[in-house]
């Protein structure tokens, strides 16, 4: 009875000394609603990277509990404590959408977890509530309005139209804007979240003749801007700089009234470099169709934890070690060149983007001129972490 | 530029949004006609209605992109529409008939839910293209740079055809006598030997094809991706309490104050306000007050008019 007892006990130690060598991954995203398409880009991009990580993380057997959001900040927030509590995860990844970031922040960075944004990137948490527990794989989010801003600029269009919706993101997107636009602004036009008719707007376009129209109008609403702008015959007449509008997952449905369209990325298909051309040839023979930035940066996650938690020798229970292994960590990023800012989040090359063709004739964002060159966020100053 | 031209500018940019606000206003129209057929004669709550306008839609879309032709895409995109609402009726919304509005609104807001999902499911969640047929796929230049889509003309031109159709064929016909007597005393007309399931499922597919047809309509300007409909039906819902419910005339009333309040608000309010106010505070009220515009005349009109502006006659209701 005592030795069934011991063995009984050497079993269930051996058995939590084994689980600790395990990996486990919460990937938290939008997977229903009007955002599901966003949250299905990062989760294609996050498992194509485990694929080429060997399928397990930093060599360690990983498991991926993968959690839908529904872009509302209280289920979100119900999630990471079922992924914190139940599911005991060393990371949290993948979030699409600022204010579910920005619901689950506290919690995770709470909890010792790691939370690593593959999207999205709220200005608190790259300024003064930075953490030791946060990474980002993408950007803040002022920088693709301030490179638009820079574009328009650089371009010398002096009169410029500004476009978006009614809520915080909008008008941080306006004012990421302005940090680099020096000419007129001739108005700037709020529209409703979720609006689906522009014809109001473009009328006060058309009437106030800019020599540039800048939109921030992500998802649906931003298709049907796109559309709504070409069929009013304005594509031709005055340029639509836009972030968060055109890109890979509104090209296809946005069709030919996206083409002339000019945006900003950190990230493009066409970047040359073998990392990238690895990632999106793999990328379009798995799941057959282009990937779009998401799907790079979630790609990037996948690498950051692969190679952070390979570089501590599987110590997962060592908080500092992986802080200071995802702060070194080295990986061939597919935006080329990987640096962290002192509040962790991508120092990178924005290019100017617009639709194109591949050379099979696929349709996809191709990037041309750098446009801000190893940009990081203006919020880093604010941030006290020094490393 | 001189004082006159500018002038002439301002009205020119005021009749286009004026155009703007009915073009809106008419596609409400298509989504609430069926609506408010379906609430005033069946008396039954069907939030499932916005499902069958993205139905609509999507059949639409994959007409458009296959074949490019006009007229089979306006022709499928109803009979799609119709054909999932006359399923859903003969499934699960004819046990509801009798039952209170709460039953329904559960009912249907499931289906609602369902119809969204089974659409995902089966054409994924991204949005999907659908392109103007090129038949009407150019514009009407307008003086002073502005140019008017023919494709929007067209929503315009149809919806009032439509309206016009309805309210004929409602007030002059024996099909729309019966209808009108269904919607009073539906045991009566069993009586007198009318077949009123028949009847009721009639109704229902109109409302049904009408549904479809307006997401066709809205195609080629809105985003094809599943949900699309729910954000209309709410606009709906407002059109049929302003106009009244079951009627025809008052949801085309309802649908053109409904437009017309939306787009002159979010067109000439802010403007409006920062001849009163520093352009940092009208950039901050206007905006919130031009999209509860619609809700504050739904509101007044609740106040003074409870039974809506253009109410279906019903006496011994």
């Amino acid at each position: 009875m005592r030795l069934a007892t011991g063995v009984g006990i050497g079993a269930l130690l051996l058995a939590t000394s084994g689980a600790a060598q395990e990996l486990r991954v919460g990937f938290m995203a939008t997977f229903t609603g009007p955002g599901a398409n966003l949250g299905q880009h990062l989760r294609d991009g996050f498992l194509l990277g485990m694929d080429h990580a060997g399928g397990k993380l930093g060599g360690l057997a990983t498991r991926i509990v993968v959690s839908d959001d529904q872009l509302k900040p209280d289920v979100a927030r119900q999630e990471a404590d079922r992924l914190l509590e139940k599911e005991k995860v060393h990371f949290i990844t993948g979030i699409v959408f600022s204010n579910i970031l920005m619901s689950i922040y506290k919690p995770v960075i709470e909890s010792g977890a790691f939370l690593i944004s593959a999207n999205a990137g709220p200005s608190p948490v790259a300024g003064a509530q930075c953490s030791e527990r946060f990474f980002s794989t993408s950007w803040q989010n002022d920088q693709t309005h301030a490179a638009i801003g820079k574009l328009a600029q650089d371009k010398g269009y002096k009169r410029a139209f500004l476009l978006a919706p009614n809520y915080q993101a909008g008008k941080d997107g306006i004012n990421g804007f302005k940090s680099y636009y020096r000419g007129t602004i001739v108005d700037e036009v709020y529209t409703q979240l979720g609006a689906i008719d522009f014809s109001a707007e473009i009328a006060k376009i058309q009437a106030a003749k800019p020599d540039v129209v800048y939109a921030f109008m992500p998802g649906g609403p931003g298709i049907a801007l796109i559309k709504q702008y070409a069929q009013a015959g304005l594509t031709k007449q005055i340029p639509l700089l836009s972030a968060f509008t055109v890109d890979d997952t509104s090209l296809p449905a946005g069709g030919e009234a996206a083409d002339g369209l000019v945006s900003a990325s950190q990230w493009a298909v066409d970047l040359d470099n073998p990392a990238n051309r690895r990632f999106v040839a793999d990328f379009r023979a798995k799941y057959g169709y282009v990937p779009s930035y998401f799907a790079a940066q979630a790609y990037d996650a996948a690498q950051l934890i692969d190679a952070a938690v390979r570089s501590t020798g599987g110590r997962l229970d060592d908080k500092a070690a992986v802080r200071d292994a995802l702060r070194r960590a080295e990986f061939p990023s597919v935006r080329g060149k990987w640096k962290l800012n002192t509040n962790h989040i991508p120092i990178s090359d924005f290019y100017q983007v617009s639709p194109g063709t591949l050379p099979d004739g696929t349709r996809a964002m191709l990037h041309g001129d750098v446009v801000l060159a190893q940009h990081g966020d203006q919020h880093a100053k604010n941030c006290p972490m020094r490393w | 530029m001189s004082r006159e031209r500018a002038a002439v500018l301002d009205v020119i940019l005021l009749s286009v949004q004026i155009l703007n606000g009915i073009q809106l206003g008419i596609l409400l129209f298509l989504v609430a006609a069926g609506l408010t057929l379906v609430f005033g004669i069946l008396d039954v709550i069907n939030l499932a209605h916005g499902a069958l306008f993205m139905v609509g839609a999507y059949a639409g879309a994959v007409v458009a992109v296959a074949s490019g032709s006009l007229a089979l895409t306006i022709l499928v995109a109803p009979a799609a529409a119709l054909v999932v609402g006359v399923l859903l009726d003969r499934l699960v919304l004819r046990f509801l008939y009798d039952r209170g509005h709460l039953d329904q609104v559960l009912a249907t807001f499931g289906l609602l839910l369902f119809l969204n999902e089974a659409v995902r499911v089966t054409f994924g969640s991204a949005a999907r293209p659908f392109p103007v047929p090129e038949l009407l796929d150019w514009s009407v230049s307008l003086p002073g740079g502005a140019s008017y889509p023919a494709w929007r003309i067209a929503i315009i031109a149809v919806g009032l055809a439509l309206a016009l159709a309805m309210f004929l064929i409602i007030a002059g016909t024996r099909a729309g006598m019966l209808v009108r007597a269904a919607s009073t005393n539906a045991g009566m007309l069993e009586l007198l030997g009318i077949d009123i399931h028949r009847l009721l499922l009639g109704t229902f597919g109109i409302g049904a094809a009408l549904a479809g047809f307006a997401g066709a309509m809205a195609g080629p300007i809105a985003a094809i991706q599943p949900g699309m409909g729910d954000h209309i039906l709410i606009l709906a819902f407002v059109v049929i309490v302003i106009g009244g419910t079951g009627s025809v005339q008052g949801a085309l009333l309802g649908s053109l104050l409904v437009g017309l309040c939306d787009t002159l608000g979010r067109a000439f309010l802010t403007d409006g306000i920062r001849l009163l106010l520093p352009p940092a505070a009208a950039n901050e009220i206007g905006p919130a007050i031009a999209s509860m515009l619609m809700y504050l005349v739904m509101a007044v009109v609740l106040l003074v008019r409870p039974e809506g502006l253009l109410p279906a006659r019903r006496p011994g209701r």
